[in-house]
C-alpha cells in the first residue's frame, strides 16, 4: 500500500502546481468574516425579548392562569396527560412498533397537579388558615367530588370576571377551589410561584422543567408565540422574535410539519399529524444519512457529473486554455 | 563529556517504539508541505474553494466570542451593553458560518468531492454539519430569554418522540447550557481538525473526468474511487 503523501504526489503528477499562501488565505478569511460580524453586530444587535414569567402570566391574564392550574388538577392539560418521560398518563407517539417514547419510562417524572398546584399551595400556606382548610377539605374528598367541583368551577371560568387582578366566577358549589385558585394566582402574580416550581430541595438549581411545562399548557405562551410569529404553522422553529433570522438551517426539517401527511389527521402508511414529530424526525434522520452516503447511491452521486456545475467551477480547466493548462 | 557521548552513542529507537511510529505515521500520511502548501493545481482558482476557509473562519469568531460569554456567565449579555455586542457578535458569527457551511457543502457536492478516496472527508463533513446544527439548537435554548423559551417548549415534543428527551431534556437550562459551551463545541472542533487534515492529506480532488483517467467518462466507479483513484 502506498503512503498517503506519496499517493497524493502521485496523483497530481502531470498537473501544473501554481504558487498558493494557504496561512494568508486564513488570516483574510478572518479579517473579512470578522469584519462581516462586527458590522452586522453593531447595525443590526441580536435579539432578546425578555422570558416569559409565571407572574407576567398571571397578571398578564389571570383568568387563563387560573383555568390552566384548574385543568392541572382535572388532569386535561397538555403535561398532565402527555405520557413519557414526564409520566404514565399519555401513549405518547408510535409508528406501528416503533414507540421510543415508552421504551426508556418516566425518566423525568411530573405530577402536573401536584407539582404545579398542590405542593406550592402547600408551601405558601404557612401562617393562612383558609388555605390549610381549603386544602384540607380538597384532599379529603372523594374522587367523585372533587371531579365535580372542577367540572363546575371549570365551567364558570368560561364568565369569569377580573377586577383589580382577582377572579370571580359566579356563585356556584365549587367546593374549596375558589381559595386554592385566588390563593394560587396572589402567589404567582407576586412572582413566588416562579421559585416555587423549580424548588428542588437544594440551594442552587439550573432546570426549568416544571416551570415550562406549567407555562406551556395555558394559552397566554402560545398566543404571545403567535403574535410574535413563532406558531408552528407559521415555521416557528426556524423564526427568531423580531425580524432576525433564527435556525433557518431547520428549514427541511420545519417544511414536513406544513405538508402531508404529517399535516393531515388520515395521513399515509401510519404517518399523520397525531405522530408527526416521530415521522419526521425517522424522515430526517434518513434523509441525513443518505446525505452523508452520496458518495455511495448510485444516481445522487452522479447528478455533479450530469448538472455541469462543475464547469463553472473549474473553468480553467474545460476551458479554452485546457490544453496548455495541464502541462 | 563522556556521560554525553555515552547519550550519542545509543542507537536509534527500535520500531517497537509508538513514539516513533506515531511520528513516522505523521510525516508519511501528514508531511508539512500537504499541510501547509505553498502550491496548489492551476484549477484551484474558484471562490468556491474560499467557503472552506471562510467556514473556518466564521467557526473561530463563533469560538471567540462564545468563550468570551461562557466566560462572564449567561446573564451577561441580558445585562449589560457590552455583553449583548459579544452576544450580536456570536449570533452574527453562527449566521455566517452556517451560510458559508452550506455553501462549502452545495459546492462540494456539484464538484462530486468525495471521488477519489474522499468519500470519508465527505462523509465526516455532513457530521459536522449534523453536530453543528445540534450545537446551535442548544445554543438557541440556552439564550433565557422568550426565543429560548418557545424553541425549548415546542422542540421537546419532537425529542420525547424520539426517546431523545428522556436523556436529553431541553427545558433543563443547566443540561443545554453544559452541551452547547462545553462538550458539543469540543466535538465540532476535533471534527473540523479532522476534516481539515483528512483534506490536506488527500489534497483538493481533480476536475470531474480529469484527462488521464483510465476509465471511460461517467463511469460510476469514478465517483466513489479508490485510494489515488488510479489518476496519473
Amino acid at each position: 500500500m502506498k503512503s498517503m503523501g506519496a499517493t497524493q504526489e502521485e496523483y497530481y503528477r502531470g498537473v501544473r502546481m501554481v504558487p498558493y499562501d494557504l496561512v494568508k488565505e486564513l488570516f483574510i478569511a478572518l479579517a473579512g468574516v470578522g469584519l462581516l460580524a462586527l458590522l452586522a453586530a453593531l447595525i443590526l444587535s441580536s435579539p432578546d425579548v425578555a422570558p416569559v414569567t409565571v407572574a407576567a402570566w398571571a397578571q398578564g391574564d389571570p383568568v387563563d392562569f387560573v383555568t390552566t392550574a384548574t385543568n392541572e388538577l382535572a388532569g386535561t392539560t397538555v403535561s398532565a396527560g402527555y405520557g413519557n418521560p414526564y409520566n404514565t398518563a399519555g401513549a405518547g407517539q408510535s409508528w406501528g412498533p416503533i414507540a421510543p417514547q415508552k421504551w426508556f419510562g418516566t425518566r423525568i417524572p411530573v405530577d402536573s397537579a401536584n407539582s404545579f398546584v398542590i405542593q406550592p399551595l402547600q408551601r405558601a400556606s404557612v401562617g393562612n388558615p383558609d388555605l390549610v382548610a381549603a386544602l384540607d377539605t380538597w384532599q379529603k374528598a372523594a374522587a367523585d367530588q372533587q371531579t365535580k367541583w372542577l367540572d363546575a368551577y371549570t365551567k364558570a371560568l368560561a364568565d369569569a370576571k377580573v377586577a383589580d387582578g382577582k377572579v370571580t366566577v359566579a356563585t356556584g358549589d365549587y367546593g374549596p377551589l375558589p381559595v386554592m385558585m385566588s390563593n394560587l394566582l396572589g402567589v404567582a402574580q407576586a412572582g413566588g410561584l416562579d421559585g416555587l416550581l423549580v424548588i428542588n430541595g437544594r440551594f442552587y438549581q439550573t432546570d426549568y422543567t416544571q416551570p415550562l411545562l406549567f407555562i406551556g399548557d395555558g394559552t397566554y405562551f402560545s398566543g404571545l408565540a403567535g403574535d410574535a410569529h413563532l406558531s408552528s404553522s407559521l415555521w416557528g422553529m426556524m423564526n427568531e422574535t423580531g425580524s432576525y433570522p433564527g435556525q433557518t438551517w431547520l428549514w427541511l426539517y420545519t417544511l414536513w410539519y406544513q405538508v402531508p401527511p404529517f399535516n393531515s389527521t388520515t395521513g399515509f402508511l401510519g404517518f399523520n399529524a397525531s405522530n408527526a414529530d416521530l415521522g419526521i424526525i425517522i424522515l430526517m434522520t434518513l434523509l441525513t444519512a443518505a446525505l452523508a452516503l452520496v458518495p455511495f447511491i448510485p444516481g445522487l452521486r452522479d447528478i455533479p457529473r450530469w448538472v455541469p456545475i462543475h464547469r463553472l467551477i473549474w473553468r480553467q480547466y474545460y476551458g479554452p486554455s485546457k490544453s496548455r493548462a495541464r502541462t | 563529556m563522556s556521560a554525553r557521548s555515552s547519550v550519542e552513542a545509543e542507537p536509534a529507537a527500535d520500531s517497537k517504539s509508538w513514539t516513533l511510529r506515531i511520528r513516522n505515521a505523521i510525516d508519511r500520511h501528514l508531511p508539512m508541505d500537504h499541510l501547509l502548501p505553498d502550491r496548489q493545481p492551476y484549477y484551484v482558482g474558484s471562490w468556491v474553494y474560499v467557503f472552506g476557509v471562510v467556514t473556518i473562519a466564521a467557526l473561530v469568531w463563533v469560538i471567540l466570542s462564545g468563550v468570551a460569554l461562557s466566560f462572564m456567565g449567561p446573564q451577561w449579555w441580558h445585562d449589560s451593553r457590552l455583553g449583548r455586542f459579544v452576544n450580536s457578535l456570536h449570533f452574527w458569527s453562527v449566521q455566517l458560518f452556517f451560510i458559508f457551511m452550506v455553501l462549502h457543502l452545495w459546492g462540494q457536492y456539484f464538484m462530486a468531492g468525495w471521488r477519489h478516496g474522499r468519500a470519508a472527508t465527505w462523509m465526516i463533513g455532513v457530521v459536522i454539519f449534523a453536530v453543528s446544527i445540534l450545537t446551535a439548537f442548544t445554543g438557541y435554548m440556552s439564550q433565557q430569554n422568550f426565543d429560548g423559551q418557545f424553541i425549548a417548549v415546542n422542540a421537546k415534543d419532537a425529542m420525547n418522540a424520539a426517546g431523545v428527551g428522556a436523556f436529553f431534556n431541553v427545558l433543563n437550562f443547566g443540561q443545554m447550557y453544559g452541551l452547547h459551551i462545553m462538550l458539543l463545541p469540543i466535538g465540532v472542533t476535533i471534527l473540523v481538525v479532522l476534516h481539515i487534515v483528512m483534506v490536506r492529506t488527500r489534497g483538493v480532488v481533480k476536475p470531474i473526468d480529469a484527462e488521464g483517467s483510465s476509465r471511460s467518462h461517467g463511469e460510476a466507479s469514478d465517483f466513489v474511487g479508490t485510494k489515488g483513484g488510479g489518476r496519473p
